[in-house]
């Protein structure tokens, strides 16, 4: 499929539903890895919306990023559970780990607050991480 | 053949249970998935007959198997964790698989729908309210009150929307109704829509909980007949943390930013697109589907203390030995909590502070731990319950770091609609490092007040909480 297809089966799929923009920035950021300016031009086209309005959202929710990141990404909770737990202890490593090859984000909770440290590489999730448990998820993603 | 029941609950699911499982299917037996009993210290909990085992790994199967683990423990229903506990909402955690309409009828679900519908509207209305239910999202509103003013708002649609964004550092409740007991969910949702009238509802996750979308876009299809013509939808937050308050959500939900809006106008009479909306959090919507059963209201407003009645759905999280979910009355002391039922520290070391209530809740010293779980106990000692998460720390914790730590999550998360929130934050943080200085003290004192009193949500206006908390209890950390 082209671009443009792509967007279009999107735009199709949620015409007609009231407040459909955050399920279409869910989609085109799940199909292209971003929600990048030609695409909040197409949105705001379909939508009837300014591109500023469009803009607005995308640039609001940590969720949707302006560019593509095609490397790995672990995310790693350092919520205050988790610091209970540990985790802040863990950071240098798994930042020496990640290197420029892994995207390692922070995130805040996920919802594992007694079985922390946690982590979560795509919809796998993971818990009671010591250092050389998350040296290696970090490694292995 | 043995049947093997394991979760599939996310906690469980980090501390490995899928291994687990195909270790035990490898061996022949035969694996049911179920909900968690909330016993997180011993995931993956594996049960047999009702005899548990745990923390189980797939090397342990064969000693499991032939009688010589040592990881038993006994039977689960019967572990004193559990045994102190009165479940109502988390009543069918361990003990049901979460996607079967089978499994859920079984333990009564929908009894309560059904008696709803049998019902008038004013009926439903005052058994919520006569069951002494508060909004379990952490602001503790009476839940009919809010429903009676939804039944009486003109409007030609009425909207009732879940609550799950759950972001509170601390809390897992909501989650493991989502993943453990998503009908009972989806059975308040329609008794809500049947009281005041709502055609449709919206379910709002976060995106960091991936098994609960999965399992409610099942959940939503398998049920969509039973609860017609109320329609469901999901709707998948986007990593907004502030998108938890009430209208910031109807603002996301709405395809904007997630800024929050001034009230009034209250959401119960212009809320979702403009009409009258009940917002509710998902363990208020949970409790409804069990006060909805025949003598489910009075039973819920017979225990409790106070005005805050029925049990309370705490979260035991942090540096606990025995984290986990443990449902009682309210009116438990967090010394129960803390020692009695949790273990005290996973790390052996002395607590040192317990924050309640997630990120915007006060640290609490254990001088302080006879305070009972009780909305306006914890009110008159600036606290919160919250949505009930107990995080605790032990004594290496930095109180200096952890409310600096609240001004950046602050800051970090703030909508940037109302300036104490937006600037506030920032500025707070910057007078935190130079505490020390008597004129940046006053000026903090200045700045929490300015925080609390004059920012448009919580999120600015409850941050002074953990802040003013850690100074005030332990100053040494401050000098």
């Amino acid at each position: 499929m082209t671009r443009e297809e792509h967007l279009a089966t999107i735009f199709a799929a949620h015409r007609g539903r009231e407040g459909a923009l955050l399920p279409i920035l869910h989609d085109i950021q799940h199909v292209f890895g971003c929600v990048d300016a030609a695409a909040e031009r197409a949105i705001a086209h379909e939508l009837n919306l300014s591109r500023a309005e469009v803009h607005g959202v995308v640039s609001f929710y940590h969720d949707f990023t302006a560019q593509p990141d095609p490397r790995p990404c672990v995310e790693l909770c350092r919520a205050e559970a988790c610091q209970a737990r540990g985790v802040e202890a863990l950071v240098a490593a798994a930042e020496g780990a990640a290197g420029t090859r892994i995207n390692l984000k922070t995130v805040y909770c996920l919802g594992l607050c007694s079985v922390g440290p946690a982590a979560r590489r795509g919809d796998t999730v993971h818990a009671r991480l010591d250092e050389a448990a998350l040296v290696k998820l970090v490694r292995s993603a | 053949m043995i049947v093997v029941r394991i979760p599939d609950d996310a906690a469980a699911l980090a501390c490995g249970a899928d291994a687990v499982a195909e270790a035990f299917a490898a061996a022949g037996c035969s694996v049911e998935r179920l909900s968690s009993w909330g016993m997180h210290w011993l995931e993956p909990l594996v049960e047999i007959d009702g005899t548990g085992w745990g923390p189980v790994t797939a090397a342990d199967v064969p000693t499991i198997l032939d009688g010589t683990s040592s990881k038993c423990i006994g039977p689960i229903a019967a572990h004193p964790f559990l045994a102190r506990q009165q479940r109502l909402t988390f009543a069918r955690a361990g003990r049901t698989r979460p996607l079967s309409l089978e499994d859920y009828v079984a333990t009564g679900g929908w009894t309560a729908l059904t008696r709803a519908r049998s019902l008038p509207p004013e009926q439903i209305i005052a058994e919520v309210t006569g069951s002494g239910l508060r909004g379990r999202g952490g602001a503790g509103f009476p839940a009919g009150i809010k429903w009676q003013t939804v039944a009486g708002a003109a409007g030609a649609r009425k909207f009732i929307v879940a609550n799950a964004d759950e972001g509170d550092s601390g809390t897992f409740a909501d989650r493991m109704v989502l993943e453990g007991d998503p009908f009972a969910l989806i059975e308040g949702m329609a008794i809500a829509a049947q009281a005041v009238g709502a055609g449709r509802g919206y379910i709002y996750v976060r995106s960091e909980y991936p098994h609960a979308i999965a399992k409610l876009n099942v959940t939503i299809a398998l049920s969509a007949q039973i609860i017609a013509p109320f329609e469901i939808e999901l709707r998948i937050g986007a990593g907004s943390y502030v998108c938890g308050e009430e209208t910031a959500l109807l603002n996301s939900i709405e395809g904007k930013r997630g800024e929050v809006r001034a009230k009034p106008p209250l959401p119960a009479i212009q809320g979702l697109f403009a009409c009258p909306t009940v917002v509710n959090n998902v363990l208020t919507l949970a409790a409804v589907a069990h006060i909805l059963q025949p003598g489910g209201a009075e039973l819920y407003a017979g225990i409790g203390i106070g005005k805050s009645r029925g049990t309370m759905p705490t979260q035991l999280a942090g540096n606990i030995k025995h984290g986990g979910l443990f449902e009682a009355p309210f009116g438990v002391t967090l010394r129960e909590l803390i020692y009695d039922i949790g273990g005290g520290t996973a790390s052996g070391r002395p607590v040192k502070a317990v924050q309640v209530g997630g990120p915007l809740g006060a640290y609490i010293h254990p001088d302080q731990f006879d305070l009972p779980f009780d909305y306006e106990a914890f009110s008159a000692a600036d606290a919160l319950i919250g949505h009930g998460g107990i995080v605790v720390f032990d004594d290496r914790a930095d109180m200096q770091k952890m409310a600096r730590f609240a001004f950046d999550f602050c800051a970090a998360e703030s909508c940037g609609k109302c300036t104490p929130c937006r600037i506030g934050s920032v500025r707070g943080g910057e007078l935190l490092s130079r505490v020390n200085e008597p004129e940046a003290r006053a000026a903090l004192g200045d700045l929490l007040e300015a925080l609390q009193f004059g920012s448009l949500c919580a999120l600015g206006g409850f941050t002074p909480y953990p802040v003013r908390s850690a100074m005030t209890h332990w100053p040494e950390d401050f000098a």
